[in-house]
């Protein structure tokens, strides 16, 4: 269970979010949207514990106090943020980085590492599983692949390390309608009663694979309203304009409300 | 400054582990340089006429130099009168005869660096040479390889047993008067390692030297020689580590390197010299000249280099081309953090026709530290189809540290081919933000970003020492993560 009170982010002075409150329990898939520059990517970082961040509120996550953790134990802990823009590192083989990755988890856990035998046996079916083929292991990471092949690799990712949350940062954007269907496979594979998941999307179309709980919409900061899949497609046929003009309609300042 | 910024800096300070001092007497000359030292150092060691002239000869060419001060780097004047130039740890008449005798508290020494030299311990494959100071105390394996004619043994060995390999080569690729700290190290060289691989033959294991400074004020001045004969193959490995001292010591070697006709010398170096600490007190003065002559037809030197100590590198293992169809190679690794300092590259001279060298250099820069690469690629006007591949990449870690690069490239034949590539990064927020989310501790974030860094150079160390490497590198980097 995810509980997020009135968070306040700004860089540099500049307020991003504005008092959101968001609540996603366990075993629910949300899905949050909104135009360019509401705050989506600024909130999934922020979870994720990215620093430069100026941050206010409260983040509880199974009881623990989120924001105090850092970057490192947040994921050890299970939450897992597939990038927007996932990051290449030259010379290093997506074999060990994966591997390095899933045994820091597992070490956190108390769990035995996997050795280079047990762990190529698991990461190979996982890659069958989301279209990738084997050289992609010892290829570095995410260098010189396509924006679909980063995407996959977030999601191969995701199901190795087995998170309690999963955020995907626009995951959708940039695929083509097959690669979209295998990334929407992977994430539906992965729903199960313990496991949360945020979904930040700008189209309503991923939604007709990935089928959400809950619908939110961010506008300038702040959750403005929340539906069930309906209000995706409503949004999809009005645009976020008459949300818009709703948000700006409040008292600025109020926080939550 | 962001958190993760200050979590680099933290893993970027972190203990130099071979900085303890082993408490042995030692044999040592006053401080100060003068011909009576270098007489009482000729004498010490029971040398020829010949070689303490050439010594003697040496050290007035030297007085006549000054340092140079084209390399970026700074540091205050050192003063060679304060500085001692033969310690030896104090022995039973003649030295070892083999390794039961040497003194328990070195070999617990080398233990302790992990380079066990006792024969049950010993690295599987591996020939070491231990140098202490200015004398070598032990050499293993060197019986297996005199069946092969091989001959690995400490320089002074080599001059009492092989006087005439030594004078055939010494001095033939690197002059006495060649620079101001070859001409120190011609005068004052006390030890170092000796090879000669026949004609034909294979070396069948790695041969490496460890190098250690233990006395204090001493300075260490080893001379290197290594020669394949027509057809010889060997890789050579030297690894270098010093007590941590407030004091500034020097460190002026000579390696010279000899292939003959179709021979291939490999050789590499792991270089963890006390770096000085992190407010910059301290450290070795690392001054070293390095050069290799592909004298024959057909023949091959490789240069890899890890270079992660030292308050000041200035070191620039050279290639000369002479042989038609010789190969010239440099593979090197530097890094500066706290106010370290390294000025290093290299010199590919182009002589012989259809020659080709490549140049793989790897700067990373963290702390306060600077990183200079300077290199040469010359071609003479008879080097016909002369190739040269250059890459040049540096790695900056936090926003005090520097990185500097000056190629030089000199084409005399217009058939010359040569290509230069260059370029500098930052260890970026998103890749060690990204390696973090996925549960990797900042450390070993960094670690691993570097490692894949420098991965062309690391394939070039032989096996057993990659691993070494690897890890020197992320102790080397420890407390610089920001």
């Amino acid at each position: 269970m995810l509980k997020i009170k009135d968070l306040h982010v700004s860089v540099e002075g500049r307020k991003i979010l504005d008092g959101l409150d968001l609540e996603v329990p366990s075993g629910e898939v949300h899905a949050i949207m909104g135009p360019n520059g509401s705050g989506k990517s600024t909130l999934a970082q922020v979870l994720a514990g990215r620093e430069g961040f100026e941050v206010s509120g409260a983040v509880e996550w199974d009881g623990v106090d989120l924001l105090s953790l850092p970057a490192e134990e947040r994921a050890r802990r299970g939450l897992f943020l597939a990038f927007q823009y996932p990051v290449e590192i030259p010379g290093v083989s997506n074999a060990y980085f994966l591997r390095s990755a899933v045994n820091a988890v597992r070490r956190y856990r108390g769990e035995k590492e996997l050795d280079a035998m047990d762990f190529l046996k698991r990461v190979k079916a996982e890659m069958q599983t989301v279209g990738m083929s084997e050289e992609f292991l010892y290829r570095s990471v995410n260098e010189g692949f396509s924006g679909g092949e980063k995407k996959r690799n977030e999601v191969l990712q995701m199901a190795l390390l087995e998170p309690k949350l999963a955020i995907l940062d626009e995951t959708d954007s940039g695929l083509d309608i097959d690669a979209l269907r295998i990334v929407a496979d992977g994430v539906n594979r992965l729903r199960s009663p313990e496991r949360s998941m945020i979904v930040i999307t700008h189209y309503q179309r991923l939604l007709d694979y990935i089928v959400p709980d809950r619908v939110h919409v961010l506008s300038r900061g702040r959750i403005v309203r929340s539906g069930d899949r309906e209000l995706a497609l409503e949004l999809e046929k009005r645009g976020y304009g008459w949300l818009e003009e709703e948000r700006r309609k409040e008292p600025r300042g109020v926080g939550q409300r | 400054m962001s958190t993760s910024t200050e979590q680099l800096e933290r893993f970027l300070k972190r203990e130099y582990v071979a900085g303890f001092e082993t408490p042995i007497e030692a044999d040592t000359l006053p401080k100060g340089l003068s011909e009576d030292i270098i007489r009482a150092i000729s004498a010490k060691k029971g040398e020829p006429d010949w070689l303490l002239e050439w010594r003697l000869q040496a050290y007035r060419q030297w007085l006549k130099m000054t340092p140079p001060t084209w390399a970026h780097i700074h540091h205050p004047p050192i003063d060679f009168q304060d500085i001692v130039y033969y310690a030896a740890p104090k022995k039973k008449a003649d030295g070892p005869k083999s390794l039961d005798e040497v003194d328990p508290e070195l070999l617990r020494t080398y233990e302790k660096l992990g380079v066990p030299l006792h024969e049950r311990a010993r690295l599987a494959g591996v020939a070491v040479d231990a140098v202490f100071d200015s004398v070598s105390v032990a050499t293993t394996f060197k019986e297996q390889l005199a069946a092969h004619g091989i001959i690995f043994c400490s320089f002074s060995e080599a001059v009492r047993e092989h006087p005439e390999l030594v004078r055939q080569y010494l001095g033939t690729v690197v002059p006495p008067g060649d620079n101001f700290y070859a001409a120190l190290n011609s005068a004052v060289f006390s030890d170092g390692s000796f090879v000669y691989v026949p004609k034909g033959v294979k070396c069948p294991m790695e041969l490496s030297t460890y190098f250690r400074i233990n006395a204090r004020d001493t300075g260490q001045f080893e001379r290197t020689l290594i020669i394949a004969d027509e057809g010889a193959q060997v890789s050579y490995l030297e690894g270098c580590t010093a007590p941590m001292r407030d004091e500034n010591q020097l460190h002026a070697a000579v390696v010279e390197l000899v292939a003959l006709e179709g021979a291939k010398i490999k050789y590499s170096t792991v270089q963890n010299w006390y770096p000085g600490d992190e407010n910059g007190v301290g450290g070795i003065y690392n001054f070293v000249t390095k050069r290799g002559e592909c004298r024959g037809a057909r023949s091959h030197i490789s240069w890899t280099q890890v270079e992660t100590g030292s308050a000041i590198t200035w070191k620039y293992p050279s290639v000369i081309l002479r042989g038609d169809e010789s190969i010239g190679e440099f593979y090197s690794v530097a890094l500066t953090n706290h106010y370290q300092q390294a000025d290093t590259g290299t010199k590919m001279i182009h002589m012989g026709r259809n020659t080709r060298s490549t140049i793989i250099s790897k700067g990373i820069s963290a702390g306060h530290g600077s990183n200079t690469y300077r290199g040469m690629v010359r071609v003479t006007p008879k080097a016909v189809g002369a190739r040269n591949y250059t890459q040049c990449d540096s790695l900056l870690i936090g926003d005090k540290c520097a990185a500097h690069t000056f190629p030089v490239i000199e084409a005399r034949h217009p058939s010359a081919h040569i290509e230069h590539e260059a370029t500098t990064s930052r260890i970026g927020e998103d890749q060690l933000f990204y390696a973090m989310q996925r549960g990797l501790s900042a450390e070993d974030a960094v670690s691993m970003i570097v490692s894949g860094f420098c991965k062309e150079v690391f394939k070039e160390l032989p096996m057993e020492f990659a691993v070494e490497a690897q890890n020197l590198l992320g102790v080397s980097l420890e407390g610089s993560v920001g």
